[in-house]
């Protein structure tokens, strides 16, 4: 099954659009991290997910061919244009929270590029071959501050279940499909992100039983940012990142 | 892999066919002064390392009068790769060439399997542990094993902090990716 180009432009803004809201939540830890060490490492993980998103947006320009940049995606478009995942928009809350939220999404990233890297399409493989190998120290570090803050003091232990309790219901939209996803997985270009799910609750559960923490009830689930529909907090990043570009349009270094 | 006797020492080095292929285009190039120019361009964050030792310059071709150096990026957010770009402009501007472009190339992706033994010895005595096998990482001061991870990440994304548990420092390795 072929897929025309402006269904394929919609796909890599997607994957670009999850890489640049999590940078950016990232990125706010510059200088207020916890120890040196920590402000390093997020700053790090924020570098590679901004470079990933580089890498998307410059593709998805590409393909449109119509003269936009990497730069008009990420400036020049309103919140409802976004199409990232909501779980990447949420706010970095404490470093329990910031660390729930990146364990959660590297175990689904990693197993997430691995699969990409089959991908029929080129620009995408190489981008996923990679997003993988940066993935691999992503997860690595994450899973071992879940154990620490896990099996922690009683203020970690318990700062980091109800970062858990609070983030559980946004890992629903991890594993959704919609038609058009569904299309790009049948052309051989993209994941079927509802195979990735079993995997996944079996790895996050048994880091979350290693570290102590109880693994929330699924009884509720926030879903929308695929059809940019957005929590509160995507506006907040937005003018915050936008505001240059909007007051002084082309403005450069 | 392919075996390639290494000229210095008798010893034969494994090399990934990707970087025998990149050492091919060098040697079979026709532009061997651009090559040899740009081996000035250094690694913004590790001086010792040119882009050339690192596996960044993948190759330079001519098409009718334009010239394109082809990198590839270490990892997708490096700053260092942006520095570079406007070395390499720096250096090719310096020695009179003013057609050309520099072109990124993502596959195949980077690999530190690509630096060679002696770029290895250089970020050694540069006081930075080379690429290991992770029970073999050793201290560069004084060569001890017994270390200890301080951070996934050290002061580039490139590499780790670690600490020596002989001779208590601190220092940098370059991870393997």
């Amino acid at each position: 099954m072929l897929i025309d180009k402006s269904q394929l432009k919609i796909f890599v803004l997607r994957l670009a659009d999850d890489a640049l809201v999590i940078a950016h939540r990232l990125s706010e830890w510059c200088s207020h991290g916890p120890s040196l060490e920590e402000d390093l490492a997020l700053t790090n993980v924020a570098l590679d997910y901004m470079g990933r998103a580089r890498m998307f947006y410059g593709y998805a320009a590409e393909i449109a061919g119509d003269g936009s940049t990497e730069d008009t995606y990420a400036y020049d478009r309103d919140c409802r244009d976004f199409t990232n995942l909501l779980i990447h928009e949420l706010p970095r809350g404490d470093f329990a929270f910031t660390m729930a939220r990146q364990y959660l999404v590297d175990e689904f990233n990693l197993a997430y590029m691995e699969l990409l890297q089959q991908s029929k399409d080129p620009t995408l493989a190489a981008i996923a071959t990679k997003a993988n190998k940066e993935g691999l120290y992503h997860l690595r570090r994450s899973r071992k501050w879940l154990l620490r803050l896990g099996d922690g003091t009683a203020e970690s232990h318990n700062r980091l279940q109800q970062a858990m309790e609070d983030i559980w219901g946004y890992t629903t939209e991890l594993f959704e499909m919609d038609e058009l996803e569904q299309a790009i997985v049948e052309a051989g270009i993209g994941v079927n992100a509802i195979h990735l799910h079993p995997q996944w609750k079996q790895r996050v559960t048994a880091t979350l039983t290693e570290a102590t923490i109880t693994v929330p009830s699924s009884d509720w689930a926030v879903t929308g940012g695929r059809k940019g529909i957005h929590t509160e907090a995507l506006g907040h990043i937005l003018s915050d990142m936008q505001f240059l570009q909007r007051a002084y349009p082309g403005q450069q270094w | 892999m392919v075996n390639l006797m290494s000229t210095p020492s008798s010893k034969i080095s494994l090399l990934s066919v990707e970087n025998y292929d990149r050492l091919k285009r060098r040697q079979e190039s026709n532009h061997k002064a651009v090559w040899n120019l740009l081996d000035a361009v250094k690694d913004p964050e590790i001086p010792p390392l040119s882009i050339w030792d690192l596996g960044v310059l993948q190759d330079i071709t001519q098409q009718q009068a334009v010239i394109t150096v082809t990198i590839t990026p270490t990892y997708s957010g490096c700053p260092a790769m942006q520095v570079i770009a406007e070395d390499i402009t720096t250096v090719l501007q310096r020695a009179g060439y003013s057609n050309f472009r520099i072109a990124t190339r993502l596959s195949p992706a980077w690999t530190t399997d690509w630096l060679s033994e002696s770029a290895r010895n250089r970020l050694r005595q540069y006081g930075v542990t080379p690429p290991q096998e992770e029970d073999a990482i050793f201290c560069p001061q004084c060569s001890s094993t017994e270390v200890r991870l301080i951070s996934e990440f050290g002061s580039t994304a490139c590499k780790a902090l670690y600490q020596c548990k002989t001779c208590q420092e601190p220092f940098d390795y370059f991870k393997r990716i």
